[in-house]
């Protein structure tokens, strides 16, 4: 479990990375003629690369398109040039392509979940073991307040503090605060299991010898007792990654996470909402087929786990 | 047990009043008040006037102070983004949010916990694989990926209405007319709530099914000739019970985070897109209103579910024993 579910965090890490690398076209590039345009299939011809059919606008009134199957044109890594492009998850309210939207976005989505996830198991990590190897009233002060933090709705309280900042914010401020806010819900889920981990294993041979070696608590934390949570640590993190994924989606839903210029999938999301727009262009739900599949993979990986202790 | 449900109620208290004075504390802090963000024309003198109309140029300390006396005869003042008291418009949401919620509470428990029995309860088979994977399906999708989804296969096909709790036409109608209406625009919100709910259920139910079949008195229900079934529900199924009651106070958060969202997407006139409304209207009386019947809930939601796990099981009752 542990390995598995490392290696499928890392392969998302390289995802959000890969973008620039991925995408075809550039985030914020509109194409003023294929506003709403339609997903093109890729066709096989004979043995050589995979080619589209270009679209044409039918009717303006309608945004209705019609393939032209006469002519082809090759996939945009495999040349190609943007007066003629393609969209193989069609084109959003901009006529922006929804890949490179979907890829741009996921550096912003699933980056910040990340950066969130890191911060949360860190400093969950650090007050679980502090109130663990502490005990007395420190551990009774943290266990109180994640148990607090633990019991509310955890959308409230982002909802909440998001909206104490003014509501409009440029992107890059709107990143690190929805992350220090996705800290501040999250590092609970991780404390509880810690604290009661350190709790245990504080009084344990391998211990007791590193401390009559002259290992100070510091050392002993470190090197010692937070490694014998490296399971639990593990677990938590990818539980809280889809919630922090499935976070920003929802903020960016309603308006209270990034501007609408910025590629995330809650700002693709918002277009969805619409139910005319979405039972015409069924393709801006793509991001949620994103989530729903990273959040399946992770409850898939999290089973096996289940299953086998 | 009774000391134990009285410090419960004392939590509850303090929950309420904790929650409501944090957010109305945090919505005066922030930046801009319901005069920048509601009446944008205004000039500065005129703003100035509304502001000390509605008092909120008086000291954080003083508006916090009569807020609180206010508060002390449950009167939560009046919203200044709708001009009508707190209390009737909470009244009416909380209501349809109590709609939403309890019913997805329902359908999720008629879902989860007999399949949860079912697969719990074989080894092996076709059946359980089907109803694991089923619910590791409906597990992963959240409220938000399924409200957007129902609601697009609403909209794609026309089979339920989108959007809203009744339709305009439903409103001046008789009662059963209302009421069917009601039932119409309801599926879609009370499944995309439920569906994660029903999944979790039916982990937890057959997990502790698994448990409870190992037990020694139902192999003995068994020797003494009961058939399979008789002896699961008879005598396994109330043992397991007891942890999945543990898990309802648990849910009743994630029931409420799950009802904002859907709320906002389909429309549905409830506490989250009031308590939204008014964050972004800066109407910080509505804001501790809303903050305060939401923990009023979540106490209420947990405290129900402490006694009803505290009748339960007796070895929580004994655990508070002074």
């Amino acid at each position: 479990m542990t390995r598995r579910a490392a290696t499928f965090v890392l392969l998302l890490a390289a995802l959000s990375l890969a973008a620039p690398l991925l995408a075809p076209y550039d985030a914020g590039l509109g194409f003023r003629d294929f506003l709403h345009a339609p997903p093109m299939r890729p066709h096989l011809q004979g043995f050589g690369a995979p080619v589209v059919h270009p679209i044409v606008l039918a009717d303006r009134l309608e945004q209705r398109f019609e393939s032209d199957p006469t002519r082809t044109l090759p996939l945009p890594w495999f040349g190609g040039s943007t007066d003629q492009p393609v969209f193989l998850l069609g084109a959003d309210n901009f006529g922006r392509d929804v890949l490179s939207r979907l890829l741009y976005g996921a550096r912003t989505s699933v980056g910040l979940a990340l950066l969130a996830t890191v911060g949360a198991v860190l400093i969950g990590a650090l007050a679980g073991a502090w109130a663990g190897l502490r005990g007395g009233w420190v551990d009774d002060v943290v266990m109180r307040v994640a148990d607090f933090v633990l019991i509310l709705p955890v959308i409230y309280v982002v909802l909440v503090l998001r909206s104490v900042l003014p509501l409009v914010l440029p992107a890059s401020t709107v990143f690190l605060l929805v992350t220090w806010i996705f800290v501040a819900v999250g590092w609970p889920f991780v404390a509880k299991g810690v604290r009661a981990i350190v709790a245990a294993e504080r009084d344990r041979e391998y211990v007791q010898a590193a401390r009559s070696l002259g290992a100070g608590p510091g050392r002993i934390l470190i090197h010692h007792l937070i490694p014998a949570c490296s399971g639990h640590l593990v677990v938590q993190a990818t539980l809280l990654l889809p919630g922090f994924i499935l976070g920003e989606a929802t903020l960016s839903f309603v308006g209270l996470g990034f501007p609408d210029p910025v590629a995330s999938w809650g700002t693709m999301l918002a277009e969805a909402g619409n139910y005319n727009a979405v039972a015409r262009f069924p393709w801006t739900l793509t991001p949620a087929v994103a989530i729903f599949a990273i959040v399946l993979a992770t409850n898939l990986i999290a089973s096996t786990h289940q299953d086998r202790s | 047990m009774g000391r134990y449900l009285l410090r419960r109620l004392g939590f509850a208290v303090l929950l309420v009043v904790v929650a409501s004075s944090a957010s109305l504390l945090l919505t005066q802090l922030a930046p801009g008040d319901i005069t920048s963000e509601q009446a944008l024309a205004l000039d500065p003198a005129a703003r100035a006037r509304l502001r000390a109309e509605l008092g909120l140029d008086r000291p954080l300390a003083a508006q916090y102070l009569s807020w609180l006396g206010g508060v002390a005869r449950l009167d939560f003042g009046r919203s200044l983004l709708y001009s009508r008291p707190v209390n009737s418009l909470l009244g009416e949401r909380a209501l349809n949010t109590a709609v939403l919620a309890v019913a997805a509470l329902i359908v999720a428990t008629a879902i989860g916990l007999p399949f949860g029995v079912y697969s719990g309860s074989r080894s092996r088979g076709l059946g359980r694989s089907v109803v694991r994977g089923l619910s590791i399906v409906a597990l992963s999708v959240p409220p938000l990926i399924g409200s957007l989804a129902l609601v697009f296969l609403a909209a794609r096909t026309g089979w339920l209405p989108v959007g809203g709790m009744t339709s305009a036409a439903g409103m001046d109608a008789s009662w059963a007319r209302w009421l069917g209406d009601l039932a119409r625009h309801m599926p879609i919100p009370v499944l995309a709530l439920a569906l994660p709910l029903a999944a979790t259920l039916e982990r937890l139910q057959s997990q502790a099914i698994e448990k409870a079949v190992r037990e020694p008195f139902v192999a003995a229900s068994r020797a003494r000739g009961l058939g399979h079934a008789q002896a699961i529900i008879r005598h396994a199924w109330p043992v397991s019970l007891r942890s999945v009651l543990g898990l309802y106070g648990v849910m009743i958060g994630s029931l409420f985070s799950g009802s904002f969202v859907v709320e906002v997407v389909t429309s549905w006139p409830g506490l989250g897109r009031l308590m939204y409304d008014a964050l972004k209207a800066r109407d910080l009386y509505l804001v501790a209103g809303c903050a305060a019947s939401g923990a009023f809930f979540l106490a209420a939601g947990t405290w129900i579910a402490d006694a009803l796990l505290a009748l339960a099981d007796p070895r929580v009752r004994s655990q508070e024993a002074p």
